[in-house]
């Protein structure tokens, strides 16, 4: 009895032995060197594997960052800068800080503004919806509200508001990978510059409707009527296929082209103080009064300069 | 004898053909008609008319922007008034050339007479021209360029033709109503199509719950046998009544036996498919210098008090429709384009009609709204039912994964999107909405590929 015991126990301690030498020795024979360097970007990295920076995910970034020439075609919109400089710090390179930035929904289509139609009956995805037709509005541009944005963002940062059945940004949570602009299949969700404590200005709307069509399908489009690019100072507002856009590159923040809207289209968020929209405006148009007639005293003046210049145009 | 009908999947929809007996009547023209220049698969047609024009019905108004594309008529005299955005019935904008009509002006060299034609043109090329010139595309549904499918890729023979006459959606009769009224011509356009094709025989395929369109046909295609040629080739073939029987692979499958293969177009197994509204629109292209500016539309539903088929100027409004023939009555909770099974939603009644729209169906909420959607059961259904032999409750998991390769290796470009999964589903869920978002992709994959 005694002796088959120890037997076993011989044979299967002999049988671990040899096993684990021969894994031993295949993995000193077939032992892949991978650079250090990559771990330890890698642990740097948040780990949230979004694809975000545009790789497969982290371990794709610190493999593809070690072997760059320099990190001007790396950047990880979740870690942001912190993050970067560790990357740098890491592998010797030099960064250049970027802005941080935030998802921003550019459809005010409320439930209010925006009367409904038509009655969605079908698989509830904004893809699929998109595919059949234009939506339950007369607005064929505006948000689905279907939630396809909140199902591709991996942060938990976007939920949709009852109230309005349009999509909202915790600005918090959100880290900029842009899954939830790849995810809406009508592109009105944008990157743009978080701005100075969280201050910017953007157009809420991307219907490129003329404007009677626009304002008919909805109360707060934009109607492309170039207000605010005559208004803006800072040549930051483009008009383009009857919507404006706002570069926030340009934009100096002021909120005039915000209180000139005639349909309030234009957002401007985190302000400390709230918009004296009346203020705003007398003043807006008292400077472009004066500068009317400043103009048409300079006609008056070289007036045959004038005409040629507006043949060419 | 059992009928034959196809091998695989299929489902069993009521038929609800109330509107059988209505006959085929001219709609007024419209006051004004709205033509958009993609009323076909292809490139759009470019339009060659300015604001200002006067045109007659039959003129050329937009010519095709590229091979596959077609001709497009002006449907009615008048003044083209503008050419610009409109949205078409799902709300998307589209270009339309919309005309003032004024009376009811022909251009010259259009026969409009009831005389028979029965003479077959010797030469193909002088039919495929003339289909082009008239800009025939196929009335099944697809709206694919004829004289595209005419034109057989070089090495590809042509063995049989079949005519479709299955018209296998519930409720539209238009089909049913041209074969009664206009089977002659149907013949005839048969016979022309088969000429064009170069091929000696041709099937007209029939499901049997339209009795007296089978009679009908099979009459006059043995009366015609006398007069020889191509003529001689043609035969009639009743089908069990199966849906989707009028989509292309199965009705080949059905009438040839032949199964054509992940891919492949017809042709690759020797068939060319078209339906009898299409052979009707060959005949009086060719035969009476008649271009496609109208089309017979089933205006039907338990809810609307009027069955109607009418014969439509292409670009009338849906609405002026409508109507026409008292309104949408007030329990009509949807408007179909087409047939319960793979119509389209109307999400705009203001949008005009196009080449291909064969009915306009009023369900009420009962009838169309969906079951709560629960989990899948993994009952198998659908799986028996696509007549594509795939596994609908398996391309929606992968597509829920994104797993685009399994997607493509699984055959979701297959999809028809002929419904059948979805009517199947007894926990109510949107299999074919999954199924043909994950189609689109896969093919946006493969034509990518191919650019490579």
């Amino acid at each position: 009895m005694s002796t088959t015991i120890i037997w076993t126990i011989a044979i299967i301690s002999g049988l671990g032995l040899l096993l684990a030498l021969t894994l031993y020795l295949v993995a000193q024979r077939f032992k892949v060197v991978e650079d250090p360097r990559i771990e330890q970007v890698e642990k740097a990295m948040p780990g949230a594997n979004c694809g975000g920076c545009g790789f497969a995910g982290c371990h794709a970034f610190a493999e593809s960052a070690v072997k760059a020439p320099n990190l001007d075609n790396h950047y990880c919109p979740v870690g942001g800068n912190e993050t970067m400089k560790q990357v740098a710090g890491i592998l010797g390179f030099e960064i250049k800080e970027k802005a941080p930035m935030v998802a921003v929904v550019r459809c005010n289509g409320s439930c209010d503004n925006r009367p409904r139609i038509n009655e969605y009956d079908g698989s509830l995805s904004c893809k699929v919806k998109a595919s059949l037709y234009s939506g339950d509005t007369l607005c064929a541009f505006g948000c689905l509200g279907c939630g396809d944005c909140v199902e591709a963002c991996r942060f938990g940062a976007i939920s949709m508001d009852p109230a309005t059945g349009l999509p909202v940004i915790d600005e918090e949570k959100c880290t900029a990978c842009g899954s939830c602009v790849k995810a809406c299949p009508k592109g009105i969700i944008e990157l743009r510059n978080k701005g100075p404590r969280g201050m910017r200005m953007y157009v809420s709307c991307v219907n490129k409707d003329k404007g009677p069509a626009a304002k008919k399908a909805c109360a707060a489009a934009c109607i492309g009527c170039g207000i605010c690019a005559k208004t803006c100072t800072h040549d930051a507002i483009v008009v383009e296929n009857n919507v404006a856009y706002i570069d926030f590159a340009k934009c100096k923040l002021c909120r005039e082209c915000e209180a000139m809207c005639p349909t309030g289209a234009i957002h401007g968020v985190n302000f400390p103080k709230p918009l004296d929209k009346e203020a705003v405006k007398a003043r807006v148009q008292e400077r472009q009064k004066k500068a009317r007639e400043a103009a048409a005293a300079a006609a008056a003046e070289v007036k045959p300069e004038v005409k040629k210049e507006v043949d060419n145009g | 004898m059992a009928r034959r009908t196809f091998s695989i999947g299929g489902v069993h929809p009521s038929d609800a053909k109330i509107s059988r007996d209505c006959k085929i009547e001219a709609l007024p023209i419209a006051p004004t008609v709205y033509i958009a220049v993609a009323q076909h698969i292809g490139a759009p047609a470019k339009p060659v008319v300015a604001p200002g024009d006067k045109v007659k019905a039959g003129d050329v108004i937009a010519e095709p922007g590229a091979f596959m594309s077609a001709y497009i008529h002006s449907s009615v005299s008048g003044t083209v008034k503008s050419i610009g955005p409109r949205k078409d019935l799902s709300g998307n904008i589209q270009t339309v050339v919309e005309i003032e009509v004024e009376g009811d002006e022909w251009k010259e060299g259009i026969d409009l007479s009831d005389t028979l034609v029965t003479d077959i043109p010797e030469d193909p090329k002088a039919i495929i021209e003339k289909v082009k010139l008239g800009g025939v595309v196929g009335l099944g549904g697809a709206t694919f360029p004829t004289h595209v499918k005419l034109s057989l890729p070089p090495g590809k023979k042509c063995e049989m033709l079949i005519i479709n006459g299955c018209e296998c959606e519930p409720y539209l009769t238009s089909d049913f109503r041209t074969l009664l009224e206009k089977g002659e011509q149907v013949v005839v356009g048969t016979a022309l199509l088969m000429q064009a094709l170069g091929v000696d025989k041709a099937t007209i395929a029939i499901e049997d719950n339209k009795p007296e369109a089978i009679e009908h046909i099979s009459g006059i295609v043995s009366s015609f046998k006398a007069k020889g040629g191509k003529y001689q080739g043609i035969e009639v073939l009743p089908l069990m009544k199966k849906y989707p029987e009028g989509g292309e692979k199965q009705l080949i499958d059905a009438v040839m036996h032949r199964q054509v293969p992940s891919g492949c177009l017809p042709i690759d197994v020797g068939a060319v498919v078209d339906n009898v509204c299409t052979a009707l629109a060959v005949y009086e292209a060719v035969q009476k210098n008649k271009p496609l500016v109208e089309n017979s539309v089933t205006v039907t539903g338990e809810c609307f008090p009027k069955q109607a088929n009418l014969m439509v100027r292409v670009g009338t409004p849906l609405k002026y429709i409508i109507d026409y023939l008292g309104g949408v009555p007030e329990d009509a909770a949807k408007v179909i384009s087409g047939g319960p099974m793979m119509g389209k939603a109307v999400a705009n009644l203001d949008a005009a009609t196009l080449k291909g729209t064969g009915g306009l169906l009023f369900l009420t909420r009962e009838q169309t709204k969906r079951m709560p959607e629960s989990s899948c059961i993994r009952c198998g259904k659908c799986s028996e039912a696509c007549p594509m032999g795939l596994e609908p409750f398996l391309l929606r998991r992968l597509y829920k994964a994104g797993d685009m390769d399994a997607l493509e290796a699984n055959a979701a470009q297959d999809c028809i999107m002929c419904g059948c999964c979805l009517y199947s589903c007894p926990a109510g869920i949107p299999l074919l909405d999954i199924v043909s978002q994950a189609r689109g992709q896969v093919m946006g994959i493969m034509r990518a590929r191919a650019k490579k």
